[in-house]
C-alpha cells in the first residue's frame, strides 16, 4: 500500500517545485536543487558544450540551462559543504528499472546505490 | 600501439588531427581521395558520428575504411544515438578492426540536424561513456562480464573551454579525465582569453591531460556569422567579426585571424597540439600549415 502511494506523494510535492520527472534516484542535493532530468539530453553529468553565449539551452532557447543554474545554485545557496562537494562527483547512469518509482523508498533501501558490475572497476 | 597514443605520450612532440569528411555516396574513392589529401599533414583523423544529427555512413564503418587507407582514425561516439549497448558494440567493433582511438561525446540535439522528429537517446552522458570505455580497457562490459584480452582502448573527450559555465569547465575537463580521458580536442573557440584561462586551469588540476584546441579553416566573414548564428555553443566576439568583415579582403583576414589564434592556442600549459576543421578542401590548408611551421609528410 504505501509502496503505490509514496510515489504518488513523492510526485505531489516536487513536481511543483522541481519539475520532477520521477527518475527514482534523485541525485537533487549535489546538483544545486536543480533536477538534471529536465535537461532535455537529460545529462547528469555536467553542461554540455552547446550552452549559448547567454547561458540558456541549445534545444530550448528561452529556457535557461539547468546545468548554469545548478553551478550558480551549488556556488552560491547555503547547502551543507558535503552536498557541494558533491557537484562534481561522477553520477552513473540511471537505471530504467526505477522510473516512476519513489526516489526516497529507494533512498532508504539503498537501491539507488546499486550500479553494474563493472561500473566502479579501478575508479580513479 | 596507436600513433596518437605514442606521440602524445611517449614523445613531446605536437600532434595534429582533423575531421573526416562525412561520407554520402561516392564509394571506397571518397574515403581514398580525402585520405589521401589529409594524411600528408596529419597524425590522426576524427571519424565523426552523425554530425550536427545529420545521418551519414557509420562512424565505425569510416574508421575502418580510413585506416584502410593509411589514415588513423580516432573513432568518435556520440550519446544522441545509441543507448548503452550499442555504445559498447560500437567500441568492440572498432577494437576488432584495430582502432583504438576513441572518443566520446555528448553530440549536438537531433533538434540540430534536418530530421529533429527522430527520438533522441542519451542513455548514457558524455563522461558516463568515457568511464563505459575505461572499464571495457580493464578487460570486461559495463555488466561486468569478460572481455579477453581487453581492448587497447586510447580514450578521449571533447570540452568546450568558451561556454557558459566557463569557470566550471576546468572541473568538468577534470571528471572526464578521472573518468578514464587522456586527451580532450576542443570546441573552436574564437575568445583566446577564455581558452587560456581554461587551459591554464586544467594543467594545474590534471596535468596529465593532453589539450587539443582546434581552429577552423573558412572562406571569410560569411562562415563566422554562420558559426556565431548557428553553431550551438560558439560565440565569435563583435570585435572580432567587424575586424573580418571590414577588412579589405576578408578570406585574406580570416586566415589571419585563424593563424594568431592558433599561434595563441599552442603557447598554452597542457596544449599538445591542434584540431583544424577544414571547410575550404584547397591549397588553404597546405598555405596554414606551412605557416605554422609545419611539413608534409612523405606518403610511402
Amino acid at each position: 500500500m504505501l509502496k503505490k502511494l509514496l510515489p504518488f506523494v513523492e510526485h505531489a510535492v516536487k513536481k511543483p517545485v522541481w519539475d520532477c520527472r520521477m527518475c527514482g534516484q534523485c541525485v537533487l542535493h549535489s546538483t544545486g536543487m536543480t533536477c538534471p532530468m529536465t535537461c532535455p539530453k537529460t545529462l547528469r553529468n555536467g553542461p554540455c558544450g552547446g550552452v549559448r553565449e547567454n547561458g540558456h539551452c541549445e534545444v530550448k532557447p528561452e529556457m535557461q540551462c539547468i546545468w548554469v543554474k545548478a553551478y550558480d545554485r551549488t556556488v552560491s545557496l547555503p547547502l551543507p559543504k558535503v552536498w557541494k562537494e558533491h557537484y562534481n562527483e561522477l553520477r552513473p547512469p540511471v537505471d530504467m528499472r526505477l522510473q516512476g518509482t519513489s526516489s526516497w523508498v529507494n533512498l532508504v533501501t539503498k537501491r539507488d546505490q546499486q550500479t553494474p558490475a563493472g561500473w566502479s572497476v579501478g575508479e580513479n | 600501439m596507436s600513433i596518437l597514443r605514442e606521440k602524445l605520450e611517449n614523445t613531446s612532440e605536437q600532434v595534429f588531427t582533423a575531421e573526416f569528411p562525412s561520407i554520402d555516396g561516392g564509394g571506397m574513392v571518397s574515403v581514398e581521395k580525402n585520405a589521401a589529401r589529409l594524411a600528408p599533414w596529419f597524425d590522426a583523423v576524427n571519424a565523426t558520428d552523425n554530425p550536427a544529427a545529420h545521418a551519414h555512413t557509420s562512424n565505425t564503418t569510416t574508421a575502418i575504411a580510413m585506416q584502410m587507407h593509411g589514415l588513423e582514425a580516432i573513432m568518435q561516439i556520440v550519446c544522441r544515438d545509441k543507448n548503452r549497448l550499442a555504445i559498447q558494440s560500437d567500441m568492440m567493433g572498432a577494437a576488432l578492426h584495430g582502432i583504438t582511438n576513441i572518443s566520446l561525446l555528448t553530440g549536438d540535439d537531433v533538434t540540430a540536424g534536418d530530421e529533429p522528429e527522430a527520438r533522441r537517446v542519451f542513455d548514457v552522458d558524455s563522461a558516463q561513456a568515457i568511464n563505459i570505455a575505461r572499464i571495457m580497457a580493464t578487460g570486461q562490459y559495463l555488466s561486468g562480464r569478460k572481455i579477453n584480452p581487453a581492448p587497447d582502448f586510447y580514450i578521449g573527450a571533447v570540452e568546450n573551454a568558451a561556454a557558459p559555465p566557463c569557470d566550471y569547465r576546468i572541473q568538468r575537463a577534470l571528471k572526464k579525465h578521472r573518468a578514464g580521458a587522456r586527451f580532450l580536442q576542443l570546441q573552436i573557440c574564437y575568445h583566446p582569453d577564455r581558452l587560456e584561462a581554461f587551459c591554464r586551469g586544467v594543467a594545474e588540476v590534471a596535468p596529465d591531460l593532453k589539450l587539443i584546441p582546434t581552429v577552423v579553416l573558412m572562406k571569410g566573414a560569411k562562415g563566422l556569422s554562420f558559426m556565431n548564428d548557428k553553431v550551438p555553443g560558439i560565440d565569435v566576439p563583435v570585435d572580432t567579426l567587424k575586424r573580418v568583415q571590414s577588412a579589405s579582403d576578408p578570406s585574406v583576414e580570416v586566415n589571419k585571424l585563424t593563424l594568431e589564434l592558433a599561434q595563441h592556442a599552442l603557447t598554452l600549459p597542457g596544449v599538445r597540439g591542434l584540431h583544424i576543421t577544414d571547410f575550404r578542401h584547397d591549397d588553404t590548408l597546405a598555405i596554414f600549415m606551412n605557416d605554422l611551421g609545419r611539413t608534409p609528410k612523405r606518403q610511402g
